[in-house]
């Protein structure tokens, strides 16, 4: 049996584990047609979870300390602005997207600035300048709803034999973002930075480009997962990223990345994003409301570190 | 003259100027505001920011971050506006819960080393939850007595402003004169020599939880005697300007480097500055975004003294 | 002063740290009413030992007594506070959020209740008038703005304060180092009254003057035990250099490496203007010495950044490796296995198109294992499943294993055995032939037989360079320690 005892090691295997048990749960109270549908929504939903997860999961990786608070406001600007530039316009989707593009840019490259100049801890830098990306989000929507080009709309709930085409997508993106952390110079310098700062330093890794370029890719991952999402749910609102912030950091965290760093894993995002999804589902589907989903999701987050911490080098 | 311009002696009077600035320009705005009612509208919700950003101050003390106050302060302000007014005791003892689980928190994060930054974010969804499920919708009313006092009209001095003095004064005598706050304070600068003087770290940092809970569970309270309502999402900003409010009043992220008297004046800055934009007639699509370039600066401002500090 | 007992009597005390034998033994015993002052170079076991009596470490062999009483293995450093001893080891242990009045609660728990700011205040201003007279400290100014003379003068007045408990012993380890010589001098004034009525100091500095004014007998260690005792009026400075250097130990290897020729330009220059310039060329290997702590790391570090491409005083014209010393901090990737930490300097190197080339880093690392013979079955194991000295080799492996031009070591033999030395050591003259340039920072005195000349550190500046004939351990340790005689 000692693939089963390998197997259980793996930090992944426990969110898929949740996966599964919380469909069977669903699927035992509500029946198979229930479950088939819950299953379809999870893929839906769970991909965009898994877009910024991924951002987030670089950031993290980079080591204790470093975690992207402005998410959600980089998906409600990046949608927002690509929203009203395009108004609809079918012919205007690729400079739509990449003006989605450019949003990230420019506030990965502010934030890391922000951490670099001044010196401040990323958690602050990054709750603070959410705050002004959010307000810039709130000026220039002026409070009406733009619809996504229809184009993008369809794009977004396309199916291919049931399975959303956009979840196929992001799959494809997964692994190449497995590639880029363990088998690029870029992903191997994150883990190291992560693992020992200082070590990587004296190891001759540029410990501060490596993290510009992380930074930057966690808002551009933000940016894109707020251009379609805004094409899925038909236009961007302001409060789009709200849940995204906690669902950033409890997918990575319970899909088995290290909150001390440099150690992270692609394969269980998509656990805990299906795992996050159900998790939600089934709670509604026992009859619990609102206050107990966010309850159990937090209660969750804090059981994953305590029982998995490594403990840090003082 | 010149040791007067040390920096550190303008780190320590930075809160205290931005404070008058601050005054003088909203003054100049709005002149009617010169007055004991005006400044008692001016300073009302001043009260409950400064008792939370105390209660985030002894967290900073201790080289941790608490982002979950600003949850944890609508969750008190919740169970102040139904449970205590309901039925006082099950309200006290859930009161007095909180500040328990606080204290374990602290138990927790230092015995298995955590980042307290990460845990406190998870935190916040459970004291949110809890907080929903106990008012979904806004509502709750709040308890007689705390009404009256957040509403008193002392004759010659607004009430927030002697709340805030006395609120300065216990925590300043508290923490940086008596005893056993320099030991609390000397767990921030340089935990293990503490340690090995024979002090027990895990006692510090429970204590100072606890304390954060304790004037969190206050903030919440001072709150619901001004809004004399409650909801769930009510002081979610607190957390960001109990940060601010600390850093601007002189506070600083690790060393153990904090000042109640800094915290206060930091607090009730802010709470002004929010009606200072309003004076100012900002667009409201920035008010938010306000708040965020505040700690921003407040920060640049602190490097800015800092590096001089550093230099000379 | 005689007394009819010594008030510390450690006998035949070992311990050893995995390999690494600290103490080998050591016999060492404090009178009542006198000053021990005790010398020795890197690695003697100085501070090993007063680790033990101060009771942060615990022996393995032997047997401590203080005051008649035999200590057992529930001695901690709040035990050795009770039995009255004290210590001002070189990290500074004050809070430096708090005043110097307030630190004094820290390390005095009984002072408290109202009053005790003025309480404490008296207390420390009372000592340092004692023994620093005119030392202007006002015991309400923040310990970070202290200059760190004064943080230090704080602190030797805080372990010579009592409150409650009687004190017995002052254990100063390099108290001068960072005092003018005017508090150096009070210092030691102080420590003559001080065992004048009755307590006992020992004195650890590298200021042989010193220690030969202010002490009543000497120890010098050496490898872990001690080598000479005797009262301070029979040494001098010479006797103490000659004992704490191996007297029957071969000097003649020393210097061997000096024919080696300089090819080309330096790769590291430091500024003209020092008395001593650092020079490097490519072909030689150059050693850092003098006693731990005194600038050799700094230096190392700098010369990488200026490696890195960073401006300042120090030039580089090629990329530096650097070998970690204090692995756990500077070196290791814990959850990494061997191979990766080898070649985690490698990475631009073995690039393949837009990959990383993990079959040509694996030979690599294979060869490196027999190269070096790293101890392992599988190089694809965790590295902490090596032993110290192999995860040694592996952080070589990873600097020599790059394309740097300038290998910078940090003290990387500490806790190594010595058939692990010897492989590295023929390893490192290979790459010198090859036109490496490396530079060798080791406290361990023999090693710098092998580099070709050494510079020699001492208060964070270089203060000697040797090379040829002068290049042997006497002027090594000499110029380690201070010039003037006492």
């Amino acid at each position: 049996m000692t693939w089963v005892s390998q197997l259980v090691q793996k930090p992944w295997v426990w969110a898929w584990f949740g996966a599964v048990s919380m469909w069977v749960i669903i699927t035992g109270v509500s029946g198979f047609g229930a479950g088939g549908q819950v299953m379809s929504a999870a893929a839906s939903f769970g991909t965009f979870f898994v877009i910024v997860a991924i951002g987030q999961m670089f950031v993290i990786t980079l080591g204790p300390g470093n975690v992207d608070l402005s998410i959600p406001a980089c998906m409600t600007l990046s949608a927002t602005l690509a929203m009203k530039f395009m108004n609809g316009d079918p012919d205007l989707l690729v400079p739509g997207f990449l003006i989605s593009l450019g949003v990230g840019l420019a506030i990965g490259t502010t934030n890391f600035l922000l951490i670099l100049f001044l010196r401040i801890p990323p958690i602050i830098a990054t709750l603070s300048a959410s705050f002004l990306y959010q307000s810039t989000a709130i000026w220039s929507n002026r409070g009406l709803r733009v619809k996504p080009p229809e184009v993008l709309g369809d794009f977004a709930v396309a199916k291919v034999a049931g399975v959303p085409i956009l979840t196929l997508v992001v799959l494809v993106v997964t692994v190449g973002m497995a590639f880029l952390l363990h088998r690029t110079r870029f992903g191997l310098s994150v883990l190291a930075v992560g693992q020992n700062e200082k070590a990587a330093k004296l190891a001759g890794i540029r410990v501060e480009r490596v993290r510009f370029l992380t930074y930057l890719m966690c808002a551009v991952f933000a940016s894109v997962c707020g251009f379609f999402l805004a094409g899925f749910s038909g236009g961007a609102a302001l409060n789009m990223g709200e849940q995204y912030l906690l669902m950033s950091i409890a997918v990575v965290v319970i899909g088995g990345t290290s909150v001390a760093g440099g150690y992270a894993n692609l394969t269980g995002l998509w656990g805990a994003s299906l795992f996050m999804f159900l998790l939600v589902s089934m709670l509604n589907t026992l009859g619990l409301s609102a206050g107990y989903r966010l309850i159990v999701t937090g209660a969750i987050i804090v059981a994953v570190i305590v029982v998995s911490g490594r403990k840090l080098a003082r | 003259m010149a040791r007067f311009l040390t920096p550190k002696a303008l780190r320590t009077l930075l809160p205290a100027l931005s404070l008058a600035a601050l005054l003088a320009a909203i003054f100049y705005l709005q002149p009617r505001t010169m007055s004991y009612f005006g400044l008692n509208l001016l300073l009302n919700l001043a009260v409950p920011i400064a008792l939370a950003t105390i209660a985030q101050m002894f967290i900073l003390c201790v080289n941790d971050l608490d982002l979950s106050l600003g949850a944890f302060v609508s969750l008190t302000a919740c169970i102040t506006a139904t449970w205590l007014n309901d039925t006082p005791l099950l309200g006290v003892l859930a009161l007095a819960a909180c500040v328990v689980a606080y204290g374990a928190l602290g138990a927790l994060i230092h015995l298995r080393n955590l980042p307290s930054i990460v845990v406190t974010l998870g935190m916040s969804f459970v004291w949110t939850g809890i907080a929903v499920l106990i008012l979904p919708t806004p509502g709750g009313s709040a308890p007689e007595w705390i009404r009256t006092l957040m509403t008193l009209k002392p004759s010659l001095v607004p009430f927030p402003i002697i709340a805030s003095v006395v609120i300065a004064l216990v925590v300043h005598i508290g923490l940086m004169r008596s005893a056993a706050g320099t030991v609390l304070r000397g767990a921030g600068g340089n935990p293990k020599s503490v340690e090995r003087a024979g002090w027990s770290l895990l006692r510090v940092k429970v204590t100072m939880f606890s304390l954060a809970g304790l004037f969190g569970v206050f903030s919440g309270m001072a709150l619901v005697g001004l809004t004399t309502s409650a909801d769930a999402n009510i002081a979610l900003r607190y957390t960001l300007l109990s940060i601010a409010g600390g850093i601007l009043g002189g506070g600083e992220f690790v060393g153990g480097r904090v000042s109640p008297v800094g915290a206060v004046i930091g607090a009730i800055t802010l709470a002004l500055a929010g009606s200072f934009l309003s004076f100012l007639r900002l667009n409201p699509d920035w008010q938010i975004g306000a708040q965020g370039a505040i700690l921003i600066l407040v920060l640049a401002l602190r490097l800015l003294v800092s590096s001089r500090e550093r230099r000379i | 002063m005689q007394s009819a007992a010594p008030l510390v009597k450690m006998s035949g005390v070992e311990k050893n740290f995995g390999a690494a034998r600290a103490l080998t033994g050591v016999d060492f015993e404090v009178n009542r009413g006198s000053c021990v002052g005790l010398v020795g170079h890197n690695g003697a076991g100085k501070s090993t030992l007063m680790n033990v009596l101060s009771g942060v470490i615990l022996p393995d062999e032997g047997e401590v007594q203080i005051g008649g009483v035999l200590l057992d293995n529930g001695y901690d450093p709040a035990g050795a506070a009770r039995h009255g001893v004290r210590s001002v080891f070189q990290e500074l242990s004050l809070c430096p959020n708090l005043t110097v009045a307030e630190n004094l609660r820290i390390s005095h728990p009984s002072i408290k209740g109202i009053g005790w700011r003025k309480a404490a205040r008296k207390v420390i201003l009372d000592e340092l008038d004692r023994i620093f007279p005119g030392h202007g400290i006002s015991p309400d100014t923040e310990v970070s703005s202290l200059s760190i003379a004064r943080r230090q003068m704080v602190e030797i007045a805080r372990a010579f304060s009592s409150v409650t408990s009687k004190i017995e012993l002052v254990i100063l380890d390099e108290p001068t180092s960072s005092l003018d010589q005017n508090s150096a001098a009070q210092l030691v004034d102080f420590v003559r009254q001080f065992v004048g009525k009755g307590g006992s100091v020992i004195l650890i500095s590298h200021l042989l003057g010193e220690i030969l004014d202010a002490s009543d007998k000497i120890v010098v260690m050496r490898d872990g035990r001690s080598v000479a005792v005797d009262e301070a009026r029979n040494f001098d400075r010479a006797r103490l250099v000659r004992d704490m250097g191996d007297v029957l130990a071969e000097n003649s290897e020393f210097g061997a490496r000096s024919g080696a020729k300089r090819e080309g330009p330096p790769v590291v220059t430091g500024p003209a203007e020092d008395e001593h310039q650092l020079v490097l060329y490519p072909g030689e290997i150059v050693g850092f010495a003098g006693l731990s702590g005194h600038g050799q790391t700094e230096m190392l570090v700098r010369i990488f950044e200026a490696a890195q491409g960073a401006r300042g005083p120090i030039v580089a014209t090629d990329r530096a490796a650097f070998v970690a010393g204090d692995r756990q901090t500077d070196g290791i990737f814990p959850l990494w296995s061997i191979t990766q930490n080898i070649f985690v300097s490698s990475l631009e190197r073995l690039k393949k198109g837009l990959s990383f080339d993990f079959e040509r880093a694996e030979r690599e690392a294979q060869d490196w294992q027999s190269r070096l013979s790293v101890r392992t079955p599988d190089m694809g194991n965790n590295i902490l499943s090596l032993s110290g000295g192999n995860q040694q080799k592996a952080l070589f492996a990873r600097a020599l294993g790059s394309d740097a031009g300038i290998v910078l070591m940090d003290d990387p033999m500490r806790g190594v055995d010595v058939g692990t030395k010897q492989e590295v050591y023929e390893i490192l003259a290979e790459e010198a032939a090859n036109g490496r340039a490396l530079i060798w920072y080791t406290t361990e005195t023999d090693e710098l037989k092998h580099c070709d000349r050494v510079y020699v550190f001492r208060e964070g500046k270089i203060v000697a360079e040797l090379s040829g004939d002068a290049l042997n351990e006497a002027n090594i340790l000499g110029a380690s320690f201070e010039k003037e005689d006492a």
